[in-house]
């Protein structure tokens, strides 16, 4: 089975399986070089882009995550992900710099700066989406060959290669299916479109990440 | 603090899951736990092994302090605040930084309140020695919960204990009739809505981050293979003898915490540890984990 994993190193990966496994799709969590068999796209979840940076270097999966991004293996950064993806990061030395734009970290301040806001993706969902953007970056100049999909203000907040898409909000702390729906298709896979008609579950709520790190099964 | 700012709070927790926050004195440290992989920093004047062979009055840091280090990280910076002293919690917001600790290590400022946490933008993370503790926290507007443990020993006898009295209780909520529910509610003291939103998830309905004498790689993944969403790490890794290398061991130990051989591999060549505490040899009255009500 076609499967998409979620980077499972630190962060909100949770959240990120339950938003697929809402879609119809298989996700896995991906630790291991050997975990990326059989993926078709690969999330790198929000979390904190200093520790995941030197995760991946010390455990080698930086060259896997290379190796199979040659391969045709599709890439979907949210947050501190987008921040891994980067081809520049400003002040910083980049990590994967797998896709050509330029983003600044933290770039809003504090948590008291965290906000949600909607905004309409026209590439994306039909309807205006929920977007939270938590201690976010801001995506600052994109290079030929990126797309932006969303502009706010003087930042971009989400943007596109043929095989990389970069959102610095979070979609999965959200009951919005549109973004994991979107990257689906973009590994080649068909969610199930009748799961979910509208793309907001009304099913979900801020505790459905629980459900995967029970201490007693309900 | 309305619902949506609350969620965010949570949501910023969330974030942080399966990583080390570090205790830090000074903006050298912070750089340090920074380099090692932390996922935040706790900005205080003394580790709590400091704070008990001291003595006196612990009380927040100085805003100076926690300012020059929240400079020089780009992570999210932490400090504590005495528990109950909500005008502590007033300098640290208006100092925006990313979480409170509302603390036993610090000397309580109250003994029969803690602060209302609702009336925050920012968000708390408060200690609990049981389920009990842990939801009149949230119920009083914690983003975020933390074992207590018995900080700055280096003993992580009291975490275990904690996070094991955490999980049985809520393996007896989730199994028990919901008619059961009021009587096991008033006599371990949870507020009744919270236990049957515990009941419902089968755990915390906030992160739940291990605290209190963690000190090597294999502390943090027992704290982790017992159900904690990440690691605490106060004296453990300023108080031991390489404290760069020993970071980093236990931010690698807690991302793969089910991995023995990876823990092996963290656990090998790391120098001295914090020297340790036999809780049962610490005076009564300087047992930190007993502040709270």
């Amino acid at each position: 089975m076609e499967t998409i994993g979620v980077l499972d190193l630190q962060g909100d990966v949770l959240e990120h399986l339950d938003h697929l496994e809402r879609l119809g799709i298989s996700g896995v969590r991906v630790k291991e070089p050997a975990d990326f068999s059989r993926l078709v796209g690969l999330i790198i979840p929000g979390g904190e882009s200093t520790c995941l940076f030197r995760l991946l270097n010390i455990f080698g999966i930086k060259e896997v995550i290379d190796r199979e991004f040659q391969r045709g293996l599709k890439l979907w950064g949210t947050c501190a992900g987008a921040i891994l993806l980067a081809k520049n990061i400003v002040g910083e030395s980049p990590c994967l710099g797998l896709i050509d734009i330029e983003i600044q970290r933290n770039a809003f301040g504090s948590q008291l700066d965290s906000f949600t806001c909607e905004a309409l993706i026209p590439h994306v969902a039909q309807q205006p989406v929920p977007l939270t953007f938590i201690r976010a970056p801001k995506i600052v100049r994109v290079g030929e060959g990126v797309d932006v999909l969303l502009r706010q203000d003087d930042y971009i907040a989400a943007a596109e290669s043929s095989d990389i898409l970069v959102t610095v909000f979070h979609p999965e702390l959200t009951p919005c299916l549109s973004f994991h729906r979107y990257f689906a298709l973009k590994c080649g896979l068909k969610p199930h479109d009748d799961v979910v008609p509208s793309l907001i579950d009304p099913t979900w709520d801020s505790r459905s990440w629980t459900k995967h790190s029970q201490i007693a099964q309900v | 603090m309305d619902k949506k700012r609350y969620e965010l709070n949570v949501q910023l927790a969330q974030m942080l899951k399966g990583g080390v926050i570090m205790d830090v004195v000074t903006a050298e440290h912070a750089k340090i736990a920074e380099e090692a992989g932390a996922v935040a920093v706790m900005a205080l004047e003394r580790v709590p092994a400091d704070i008990r062979t001291e003595g006196g009055v612990a009380r927040m840091s100085d805003p100076a302090l926690i300012a020059e280090i929240k400079g020089v990280v780009s992570i999210p910076v932490m400090a504590k605040v005495r528990i109950g002293h909500f005008v502590e919690a007033q300098v640290l917001e208006s100092l925006k930084i990313d979480y409170i600790d509302e603390s036993e290590v610090l000397t309580p400022a109250d003994e029969e309140c803690h602060i209302d946490k609702t009336k925050f933008e920012i968000p708390f993370v408060c200690g609990a020695r049981n389920l009990g503790e842990a939801l009149r926290r949230v119920a009083e507007g914690a983003a975020m919960i933390r074992t207590k443990g018995e900080a700055g020993t280096g003993n992580v006898v009291e975490a275990v204990r904690h996070i094991r009295t955490i999980n049985r209780e809520t393996r007896q909520l989730v199994n028990m009739p919901v008619e059961e529910v009021t009587g096991f509610a008033k006599d371990n003291g949870f507020p009744y809505e919270l236990a049957l939103q515990v009941r419902k998830l089968g755990r915390l309905p906030v992160v739940n981050f291990a605290a209190g004498g963690i000190a090597t790689p294999a502390d943090a993944a027992l704290m982790m293979q017992l159900g904690c969403d990440g690691i605490f790490v106060g004296s453990g890794i300023f108080k031991s003898k390489n404290p760069a290398k020993r970071a980093q061991a236990i931010v690698k130990a807690t991302a793969y915490y089910n991995d023995p051989a990876k823990i092996l591999e963290a656990s090998i060549g790391l120098g001295e540890a914090m020297p340790g505490l036999e809780i049962s040899d610490i005076p009564e009255t300087q047992i930190l984990a007993t502040r709270g009500w």
